[in-house]
């Protein structure tokens, strides 16, 4: 049976099984791959979208417990770019691989929507679910801190 | 077409319109270079088209390290461009056109400064001939700055509108470097080139590579040193979205069309293994720990002097011993390889440090000639060395020509930390004698690694100001498989090293940084033996590090000192501790690098905090266990990874010499774990012997 989703305000009808996780259904039926795997039981966070808004770790939540949620992916965040957390990151050069920074940026974004002037104990408080292995997490909180000034502005 | 690299930018001017320079990387193996026209066929290095625009292929696979920023800032100074005007595109596997397409031992800069300058500034040269011509004066009058030709009227003629003209001169045969006082971007904080891509979700991953008719697998593989008996294919054939089952090398790649549905078959399989000798466990390698430090076979890596004698007649005698677990990579992307084997061709996509013998083991194992397997390079969601087997890429291949589709092979994490290719488990043993004075008379090391090879660096530093050196080791074959861990051997050696120094500073009752700097002196005046390292270069980080960390200086600070040297660079840190409610923190760690000249300075401190990072966090939390040649844990609920939360401020600094530059990857790694054990015994005198501390 199939089940629409809404990704990105855009719908899409999927006809797989229903507990699919919602990573896997982005990754190999939408075709959507920004969303990263890395852990598959909800501890690392690379996989981070947001479901109305709120953080969510898509490798542990099946399609049909999404419903109608609007759901958004690194990719509708703001293709452009021009996101004030996607500016800090790429102005302070967080990446080293990369791999996690989708669910970081996601992460940010949803710490940022709900608190937008975030203490510094806030933001390292609010990233720490997130794992990179790279190391990059001094930059990743200072970018949290940037952006904060930049949504400010 | 083949020709030589003299003549080959003339024809390249023939062939097409844009104006083509291949880097002078293959001096070594002659001067060969194919040349082709059509777009997209990356056959060479830097182009400049009638736009002005220029395009960079960086040759080396991108894991994380910035490479791919800093090979196109070095190339983009020299010919002196504006870096907005530069392109960046990553060149896929080409053997005839570069060499040492890697990634690996912090190489890449060391090995290709010299070409990537020249390939800079013979093109900058060439510009300013043609305008010269043009202008009829001599090249000496003429300037250049940001992708133009500047002449002594106040001519100015950009780099794009020059492009035709100067593809026809000769390559000069000398070229001028630029004064490094006039560097306008090397040393300067460049942003990576992938940023944009990266906070926008694009797909530049090995997992997200996607062909047409591409379908899935996964593998499952026998415990360590097991072999498959019997499986049970039949109900996983059954189940929905499995296109086959299939069998190779004692393992049972699972196929099918999509990830999710692979993974619900996978839950039905069952496998039965066997084993000629008993499946190693914990006990196992305790064992054979114990066996190796007794052993009369060990191999001698060094000898200074008469160790035996100098240690019987040492005032005082230190004695310590250090051990490591095996531990995984994790790479927060997990291994995965695409190929497709077809008559006649073989593509290969993915990550991969090392492309080259990824093509010569699948043209091995397929019976192919190499030249028919491609490789593409994607980006890498880290390796830390991983990515320098491939294994997974000639698992692919293998599987890949018996389902005769092309399949992406997906490791879940649970396959990629239970997978192998691990860093060995070694155990140290340190003897040092101290004379009344406090100095260090003699020292004696043995590494009993377990498939480490030559678990020791007989080389290091203090050996070279020690009369009386001892240096062994011994390999224990296992079944447990292992490869390079970032920074390899030195990843713990580094701080089995630095932790026992400090216990002889203290035990001779000398300071542990006046203690190294009297050694290194001992190195400039009076060495021993053969002597791997700068002494200069070693006493000056550890001065830098003494006044930016105010050692010994700060009330209720307790500080811990290591400095080590690998990748032929240097690195010196303090880090400090405070109790917090009974417990140490590590709340600083002030490093110094002198890892020569810096291209990039936002990539270099880049790298140097997430070694120390990583340094930190494997050193506190990170151990396999083995029971029957199984391993736990496998994934990060039981393996535990640092976060956000756990991570001291660290402060970077860089040795500014000018010299020509050495690794960054890896060296800021070896020295953490002992300049943080060192800290902790200074606020706890609680000393730490093995990895995970806690």
């Amino acid at each position: 049976m199939a089940i629409t989703l809404t990704i990105n305000r855009k719908k899409v009808s999927l006809d797989i099984d229903s507990n699919t996780p919602l990573l896997w259904a982005l990754r190999d039926h939408v075709g959507l791959l920004g969303t990263k795997y890395g852990c598959g039981i909800a501890q690392c966070g690379a996989c981070t979208v947001w479901v109305n808004g709120e953080p969510m770790r898509s490798c542990v939540l099946p399609i049909s417990a999404v419903g109608n949620a609007q759901i958004t992916t690194i990719e509708g965040l703001d293709p452009a770019g021009k996101h004030p957390i996607q500016e800090a990151w790429d102005e302070l050069d967080v990446a080293q691989c990369g791999y996690c920074q989708a669910g970081q940026i996601m992460t940010a974004a949803a710490l940022l929507k709900k608190n937008p002037n975030p203490s510094k104990q806030e933001i390292v408080d609010g990233m720490a679910g997130n794992i990179c292995r790279c190391g990059t997490y001094h930059r990743i909180q200072e970018a949290v801190a940037l952006a904060s000034k930049k949504v400010k502005k | 077409m083949k020709t030589t690299r003299r003549n080959f930018i003339q024809q390249s001017a023939l062939f097409t319109s844009v104006f083509t320079l291949g880097f002078d990387w293959f001096e070594s193996k002659g001067a060969t270079m194919a040349i082709a026209n059509e777009p997209g066929r990356f056959n060479a290095f830097l182009s400049i088209d009638a736009t002005g625009k220029i395009r960079l292929y960086s040759p080396n696979p991108e894991i994380g390290q910035g490479i791919k920023t800093a090979f196109p800032v070095v190339v983009a100074e020299e010919l002196d461009v504006d870096w907005k005007q530069v392109e960046v595109l990553q060149a896929n596997l080409d053997t005839q056109n570069f060499e040492r397409q890697l990634t690996g031992g912090s190489g890449a800069l060391k090995h290709s400064w010299e070409r990537l300058r020249k390939a800079g500034a013979s093109v900058r040269q060439m510009m300013v001939q043609a305008a010269a011509n043009q202008w009829k004066v001599d090249a000496s009058v003429c300037k250049t700055s940001k992708g133009f030709v500047l002449g002594p009227a106040g001519q100015k003629a950009s780099f794009g509108s020059l492009a035709a003209e100067a593809s026809k001169l000769p390559v000069p045969s000398t070229v001028t470097y630029k004064d490094r006082k006039d560097y306008k971007i090397i040393g300067t904080r460049v942003r990576g080139v992938d940023n944009k891509d990266i906070v926008t979700g694009k797909p530049v991953f090995g997992i997200d590579v996607r062909k047409p008719g591409m379908v899935f697998a996964q593998i499952v593989r026998p415990p360590f040193g097991a072999t498959l008996k019997s499986f049970s294919a039949e109900d996983v054939k059954k189940m929905p979205g499995i296109i086959d089952v299939v069998s190779f090398k004692n393992k049972v790649a699972i196929v099918g069309t999509s990830t999710y549905e692979i993974m619900q078959a996978r839950q039905s399989l069952t496998c039965s293994y066997g084993s000629d000798a008993p499946l190693e466990g914990n006990d196992t390698h305790q064992a054979w720990f114990d066996a190796g430090m007794k052993s009369d076979k060990a191999t001698v890596q060094r000898k200074d002097g008469d160790f035996a004698k100098a240690i019987s007649e040492a005032a005082k005698v230190i004695e310590a011993t250090y051990e490591c677990p095996f531990i995984s990579h994790s790479p927060m992307e997990p291994m995965n390889f695409f190929a497709d084997v077809k008559p006649g061709s073989v593509t290969l996509a993915g990550p991969t440090q090392v492309p080259q013998p990824a093509q010569k083991a699948v043209a091995t194992l397929l019976g192919v000639p190499e030249n028919t397997v491609q490789v593409e390079l994607t980006k890498m969601g880290g390796g830390f060395g991983r990515r320098l087997n491939n294994d997974f890429a000639l698992e692919a291949a293998e599987l890949s020509s018996i389902i005769k589709k092309p399949v992406l092979v997906m490791w879940t994490r649970e396959d990629d930390m239970g997978g192998g290719i691990y860093r060995p488990a070694v155990r140290y043993h340190f003897k040092a004698g101290i004379d009344a004075k406090g100095n260090i008379t003699s020292f004696y090391l043995r590494g009993v690694g377990l498939n480490a090879g030559n678990s020791t660096r007989q080389d290091n530093f203090p050996v070279g100001a020690i009369d009386h050196v001892l240096i062994e080791s011994v390999d224990q074959k296992s079944a447990v498989t292992t490869g390079p861990w970032r920074a390899p051997i030195t990843n713990f050696l580094g701080f089995a090293e630095q932790a026992f120094l400090d216990e002889v500073a203290e035990a001779g009752g000398k300071d542990p940084i006046q203690m190294r700097l009297d050694l290194l002196a001992r190195v400039k005046s009076n060495p021993v033996g053969k002597i791997t390292y700068e002494a200069d270069r070693f006493a000056e980080v550890i001065r830098q590090v003494a006044e930016k960390s105010q050692w010994k200086k700060k009330p209720g600070v307790h500080q811990g000192f290591s400095v080590y040297y690998s990748h032929l660079s240097y690195v010196a840190q303090v880090a400090e501790v405070q109790v917090k409610n009974g417990k140490p923190q590590v709340t600083q760690v002030t490093a110094v690098t002198d890892c020569g000249e810096v291209i990039n300075l936002s990539g270099a401190e880049n790298q140097v905090k997430g070694a120390i990072i990583d340094g930190m966090g494997h050193a506190m939390f990170a151990k396999l266990n083995f029971q029957a040649g199984v391993t736990s844990p496998t994934n990060f609920n039981a393996y535990r990874m640092i976060r956000g939360n756990e991570i001291p401020k660290i402060d970077a600094y860089f040795v500014d010499n000018g010299i020509s530059p050495t690794g960054l990857g890896e060296p800021a790694l070896p020295p953490t774990g002992g300049s943080i054990a060192n800290a902790i015994y200074a606020a706890t005198k609680k000393r730490y012997y093995k990895q995970p501390f806690s």
